[in-house]
């Protein structure tokens, strides 16, 4: 791997670019700005994009900020490990080809990393100028969107090398960016690779989670075109286990499988009337207005609307939902969050952009009760405030109530944004398989295999809710254990030759 | 996509499609569902399995008109395509021998009450069934019923089939003439909800089979929760049947008029 990357950066264009410009000179530019809709216009729409993405001009000059460090630290806050200064430097030069063909090598969806991720917690944390110079960071995740719309804008669109088909059979259960990931890789080595989902869309939280205003469906869709072009194959409306059980699939030539099913189930808090109507979980609020058009007269599916609506949390799921109330006409959109503003795990950009757009923030708040008129539905919460106390297991100041300080706000529509537990479907049909007690599927970290030899698993299902490109390290790492795993099985029955057949 | 092959039309507004759906055919067990979507912009629409036929790679489905997908469900013919059918879901019924099993079926819930008397009969069981609804045309595979059930007592809320009153008349009946050692109530809320009062009172273990409101119906969204003995449970993973005697139902036909004013709004919409 270092290898590598010191090959790369030793190449003549890296070489000749560096010399370009003086390090003094790439320190002194300021950091690129985001363009992005205006708030009171983008509010109007839910299908809009917020952020605008750069112009070629400034992704350049951004791009020349990277001094294309000798000892790359940015990589390592890669959960998928992108070559990110050769990406940069192709920017600089201006081979926007050359620099979404690096992106590729090692992830599966750039266009949605360089529109989801974490970035300020990952790469841009471990950046040169953050960690030595105390300056904002190179702005990866600008410039990876950048590079991934320059080659869908094109029109000409790389696909990723895959080596000659070897015919084993492997199977990805869950289509979110565990599996996709997963499914790029494999098929980079030449397996065959069907996605199997349950849900009538490909994507998983990609499309049912995360909204329009953030995430373009669009942009999924040309990623896993990507990946189809690459022999990978999708099936839609399957559930392992049940449309068919893993002892048929295996009959049918699968020879291994990676479970990525994700985190279903939403998480309550169990606090009296919180079964009224009107009070659901950011999961149905969200997939009714992503995954089934809900908002769209032209669509069956309902979704509720109301003046008032609350959401409970303080991650991006949260601020996703708060921000799509406020787009389908909420007067009120609040976040209700039990600790402060530096505690929220949401992404510090989406809390930006739910503050431009007028969202309010209840922090410090919790509510301890819901009330309804005589048709069940929700018109009052009542809240207590909280204060902070003392650090907790998280890092975090614990939240502790303030007694004596409830007091009532109307709501009409409440969104539960407060976590979710591992959804039960899969290991539900696999007695032998080792869960923890919090329903996590148990796996090595190293190479992602469970209990059951011949089952990987990565994502949400193991980890228990966490980031997009968490779960897409998770799919990389599943992907080169299934890899040994097979063929060390297919080194050790090389005199049975049924072991590891081929399909054809 | 999955082929209508076959439909028959039960009532104004209730219809049994079959629909070709081979992996389903085979995997289903009694109390499973399944998911369907017609198209692009229907619902995804609950239904749980009435009948299936490995042979032939069909399933059966009793669809009552309720909602405009559901309309537009019951209007689609032979020959036609279902866009997405996912399946089987929820947890199959408990089926085991215990002696002498009353099932109650109301309206549509008749069709989800066949495969588990089918399945109680081949258990080895007695099976009485008590099938209602409001008038003779509503009540549904009555043939069927027959074939698996001991016996068949048919009660209508109008007197124009079988006898007249509510499946707990005829409930009751059974109960006080012989010993009942398992009840499962399935139809609409209200009739479960009398029926789960009606055993509760003379202490025979009871199962119902609740219709809640869902969407992707994996445990993803939540929208099917019911509390059942104080605790929040989901209809589509930790059921759909569910100990009648600790469900609330009175929570549960509150939740199922969630989306009423939507509904109701939609239809003025459709119509124009």
């Amino acid at each position: 791997m270092e290898e590598y990357l010191k090959i790369e950066r030793e190449k003549e264009w890296r070489v000749e670019l560096r010399t370009k410009l003086k390090n003094k000179e790439r320190t002194t530019i300021e950091r690129v700005q985001m363009p992005g809709l205006d708030p009171i216009e983008r509010i109007q729409y839910q299908d809009r994009e917020v952020n605008l993405g750069l112009d070629e001009a400034s992704a350049i000059t951004e791009a020349s900020r990277c001094m294309d460090c000798v000892n790359p630290t940015c990589i390592e806050g890669c959960p998928v490990s992108i070559n990110i200064p050769k990406f940069i430097k192709n920017i600089e030069r201006g081979e926007m080809h050359e620099a979404a063909k690096t992106l590729k090598e090692t992830s599966a969806l750039p266009a949605v990393c360089g529109r989801v991720c974490p970035q300020e917690k990952q790469c841009e944390a471990q950046c040169f100028y953050t960690l030595k110079l105390k300056k904002e960071p190179v702005a990866i995740g600008y410039l990876e969107r950048f590079a991934a719309d320059f080659e869908q804008n094109s029109g000409s669109i790389s696909v990723p090398e895959t080596a000659e088909k070897n015919n084993i059979k492997v199977a990805a259960i869950g289509s979110g960016p565990a599996s996709l990931s997963f499914a790029g890789d494999m098929a980079k080595l030449g397996y065959d690779v069907t996605v199997f989902e349950a849900l009538h869309e490909v994507g998983g939280v990609l499309k049912y989670g995360i909204p329009e205003f953030r995430l373009p469906n669009r942009v999924v869709d040309v990623e896993l075109a990507s990946l189809e072009k690459m022999g990978v194959k999708f099936e839609r409306n399957f559930i392992v286990g049940r449309t068919a059980s893993f002892d048929d699939l295996k009959e049918e030539g699968f020879h291994a499988f990676f479970v990525a099913s994700g985190a279903g189930l939403p998480r309550f808090m169990n606090i009296p009337g919180e079964n009224f109507n009107g009070i659901l979980s950011s999961n149905e609020y969200l997939t009714r207005v992503n995954l089934m058009n809900a908002a769209k007269s032209e669509f069956d599916t309902p979704v509720l609307r109301g003046k008032n609506i609350a959401v409970i949390g303080g991650g991006n799921t949260a601020m996703d939902s708060v921000r799509t109330a406020k787009r389908l006409g909420a007067e009120r959109a609040m976040i209700v969050y039990r600790r402060s503003r530096e505690e929220m795990p949401a992404r510090v950009e989406e809390v930006l952009h739910a503050e431009e757009e007028g969202i309010e923030f209840l922090n410090l708040n919790n509510p301890i009760e819901y009330f309804a008129d005589e048709n069940g539905r929700v018109n009052r919460m009542r809240l207590q405030k909280m204060e902070l106390g003392e650090p907790d297991a998280s890092g975090r100041r614990r939240p502790v109530v303030v007694e004596g300080s409830e007091y009532d706000i109307p709501v009409d529509v409440v969104v539960v944004a407060i976590g979710v537990s591992p959804n039960p479907l899969v290991p539900s049909e696999l007695p032998e398989l080792k869960v923890s007690r919090w329903g996590t599927i148990e796996v090595d970290p190293e190479t992602m295999q469970s209990s059951i030899p011949d089952l990987f698993a990565g994502g949400d299902i193991v980890r228990g809710g966490a980031t997009v490109i968490l779960a897409m390290g998770d799919g990389r790492k599943a992907a080169a254990g299934m890899h040994q795993y097979l063929q060390t099985k297919q080194n050790n029955l090389v005199s049975e030759p049924s072991a590891i057949k081929n399909a054809d | 996509m999955y082929q209508i092959v076959q439909k028959e039309q039960f009532s104004e507004k209730v219809v049994k499609l079959v629909v070709h759906a081979p992996r389903i055919a085979r995997s289903r067990k009694p109390g499973h569902f399944i998911i369907l979507r017609i198209d692009e912009q229907g619902e995804r629409i609950p239904l749980t399995i009435a009948q299936a036929d490995k042979g032939a790679g069909t399933i059966s489905l009793v669809v009552q008109k309720v909602g405009i997908s559901s309309t537009r469900l019951c209007e689609m013919n032979p020959g036609d395509q279902i866009l997405d059918l996912v399946g089987p879901l929820g947890k199959a019924t408990h089926i085991h021998k215990v002696g002498t099993v009353l099932a109650c079926g109301g309206g549509v819930g008749i069709a989800p009450l066949l495969p588990i008397v089918e399945g109680f009969k081949k258990a080895g069981n007695r099976v009485v069934t008590v099938l209602a609804a409001r008038s003779k045309d509503l009540i549904i595979l009555e043939k069927e019923i027959r074939q698996w059930s001991d016996e068949v007592i048919i009660m209508t809320d109008d007197g124009s089939y079988g006898n007249k009153g509510l499946v707990t008349t005829g409930a009751e009946q059974v109960i006080q003439r012989e010993q009942v050692d398992e009840c499962i109530a399935i139809g609409p809320a209200v009739m479960m909800k009398f029926t789960a009062l009606l055993t509760q009172k003379y202490n025979i273990p009871t199962q119902a089979s609740l219709n809640a409101i869902m969407v992707d119906g994996t445990g993803m969204c939540g929208a099917c929760r019911a509390s059942v003995g104080g605790e929040t449970k989901f209809t589509c993973i930790d059921g759909p049947e569910f100990n009648a005697h600790q469900i609330d139902f009175d929570e549960l036909i509150l939740r199922l008029g969630g989306y009423k004013n939507e509904e109701k709004e939609a239809w003025e919409r459709v119509i124009g």
